[in-house]
């Protein structure tokens, strides 16, 4: 019996003054399983996934993320530390990359560890050193983001969080802003941590990505799960019309 | 000017055709250049005629320029003490502006407020004149010192008169230059577990002090010229040196005059260094080849 790292129960976003975006979802996630969620642009896949370690304050509803549980809401001075305390086993890749421009791949990647963990410096160096080379990006430690494609900026930034140590990575649709012929660089690390067992939850348009590596895909729209289940079910038979529909306008 | 090399390599792989449109491109471009060489020079001879018809005395000019010289060592150390002083108070009052908390927010609005809706001139009497009166009278309800404390020397007055005003206008520059770093930014140190302080310390201010060095640049220099309020109480500083020689001798024209140039002069030496320090603070900014 595994148990589950991730629990969420209940969840709901609204935006002020009345934007509903979640409308009550749950889920339980597997150590080690990757979950790959889909959807219609403005169906709150990024909401959801930015609810999960707060960037974005959930409304209500209930959150647990390895044995830390946050009830959603107004947050006191505890909730917030709790928070943090999340966010660090939850390494999270964003869309645009959100490298800080004014430090060098590498210092980008030992900037938790030094900052957050007070990590000594040397240490957090080496480190960063192998896991710049484990994305491939050893050349490029002392260069800064503005000097690396696209691509290579999103590996460092895969880099930069996975300093952290964490035991779970959020990547929200990590490709999207990549010129094509960048995606597969970045997709085959993403491989590579699934591979090696890392929980993962990916809003992603790369459908080949959902197809090989996820075990599961959610299909969201209009604030809730339309339905899930393993990849090989949901993209040849669907059982919902409205899955079929966003199918088919993507595939 | 820089295509020399680039074109002169280029050229034997180059049509003719193409080539002559270079060619015309960079004479368009040093045509523009002399003709601005010529419009100064043009401008400052039309000067130099009006003024000598004015019957300009340049001997007196010379003679008394050391002792106006002499006046740059106070200009410069109450801009510089002013200008430190904006800095500290433009950082705290931005954090302030902010800030989710109502006092801080209420006390940095209030303060650029005040400080912005009154001429540096009533603020600058405000330190040197006023404030000795309000220390007499918190001396005669009890307080001890108090007319002692708050009766501030010319020098000491003026630098907090100019700091605290420019430390007001400095307070939005800072704000835009912290606003203008992406939420994206603020979102990755989030992520990493950064709290609110360290985002702050480690990721903003230093993106937002590249921002702002080219403002500030432009205050410091504007600072200089306004450093001469401080010659209305009576400081031996550029300004004042110059008023002072040119009543006494009936030569204000050219006194100002050398004044003026002087300023001028400090402010082309200092837009300089500021250019050399924008640079060096555009690490990570920039591209192969501009190092």
């Amino acid at each position: 019996m595994t148990t589950s790292i991730i629990r969420v129960c209940g969840l709901h976003k609204v935006f002020p003054p009345d934007l509903h975006v979640i409308r009550g979802v749950d889920l339980e996630v597997q150590a080690g399983e990757v979950v790959v969620v889909i959807g219609p642009s403005g169906s709150g896949k990024s909401t959801f996934l930015r609810c999960l370690n707060f960037l974005e304050d959930p409304t209500l509803g209930e959150i647990e993320i390895d044995g830390v549980t946050i009830q959603a809401g107004f947050l006191n001075k505890k909730q917030h530390e709790q928070v943090r305390a999340i966010r660090q086993k939850m390494g999270m890749v964003f869309q645009s990359f959100n490298l800080f421009p004014h430090l060098t791949a590498l210092e980008n990647v030992i900037e938790g560890p030094v900052t957050v963990k007070k990590a000594p410096r040397s240490e957090a160096i080496q480190k960063g050193e192998e896991l710049l080379a484990w994305v491939g990006l050893s050349d490029k430690r002392a260069e800064f983001p503005s000097r690396l494609s696209g691509g290579q900026q999103q590996r460092v930034a895969i880099a930069r969080s996975l300093a952290m140590d964490p035991k779970i990575m959020l990547f929200d649709e990590p490709t999207s802003s990549l010129d094509p012929e960048l995606i597969s660089e970045v997709i085959e690390v993403m491989e590579r941590l699934a591979k090696e067992g890392m929980t993962m939850i990916v809003v992603t348009h790369e459908m080949h990505f959902a197809r090989d590596v996820s075990q599961r895909v959610i299909v969201m729209d209009r604030g809730v799960w339309v339905e899930q289940g393993p990849p090989g079910q949901i993209f040849t038979s669907p059982r919902e019309e409205r899955t079929r529909q966003f199918l088919a306008h993507i595939l | 000017m820089d295509s020399t090399i680039s074109s002169a390599s280029l050229a034997a792989a180059l049509p003719d055709a193409a080539r002559q449109v270079l060619a015309q491109i960079q004479a368009r471009n040093r045509r523009f250049f002399v003709s601005v060489v010529l419009v100064v020079i043009g401008i400052l001879a039309l000067l130099f005629g009006v003024l000598s018809l004015l019957g300009m005395d340049l001997g007196f000019m010379y003679e008394w320029l050391g002792f106006l010289l002499a006046g740059i060592g106070y200009t410069l150390l109450v801009a510089v003490l002013a200008i430190s002083l904006a800095c500290i108070i433009a950082l705290f009052g931005a954090l302030g502006r902010l800030s989710h908390n109502p006092i801080a927010y209420g006390i940095a609005t209030f303060y650029v407020s005040l400080i912005r809706g009154t001429p540096l001139l009533v603020q600058v009497y405000m330190w040197y004149l006023a404030l000795p009166q309000i220390g007499q009278a918190l001396e005669a309800v009890g307080v001890p010192y108090a007319a002692s404390v708050l009766t501030l020397p010319a020098v000491p007055a003026g630098i907090l008169a100019l700091g605290v005003c420019y430390g007001a206008y400095m307070t939005e520059t800072f704000r835009a230059g912290i606003q203008s770093i992406t939420a994206g930014q603020t979102e990755a140190a989030l992520a990493l577990g950064m709290t609110h302080p360290q985002v702050m310390r480690r990721i903003i201010l230093p993106q937002a002090l590249r921002v702002v060095i080219p403002p500030i640049g432009n205050e410091f220099i504007s600072m200089v010229k306004d450093s001469s309020l401080v010659s209305l109480m009576g400081v031996w500083e550029l300004s004042y040196r110059a008023t002072k020689i040119g009543r006494r001798y009936f030569r204000s024209l050219e006194m100002l005059l050398v004044a003026a140039a002087v300023y001028w002069i400090m402010c082309i030496i200092l837009q300089a260094a500021q250019g050399r320090l924008e640079f060096r603070m555009s690490r990570g900014e920039r591209k192969r080849g501009q190092a």
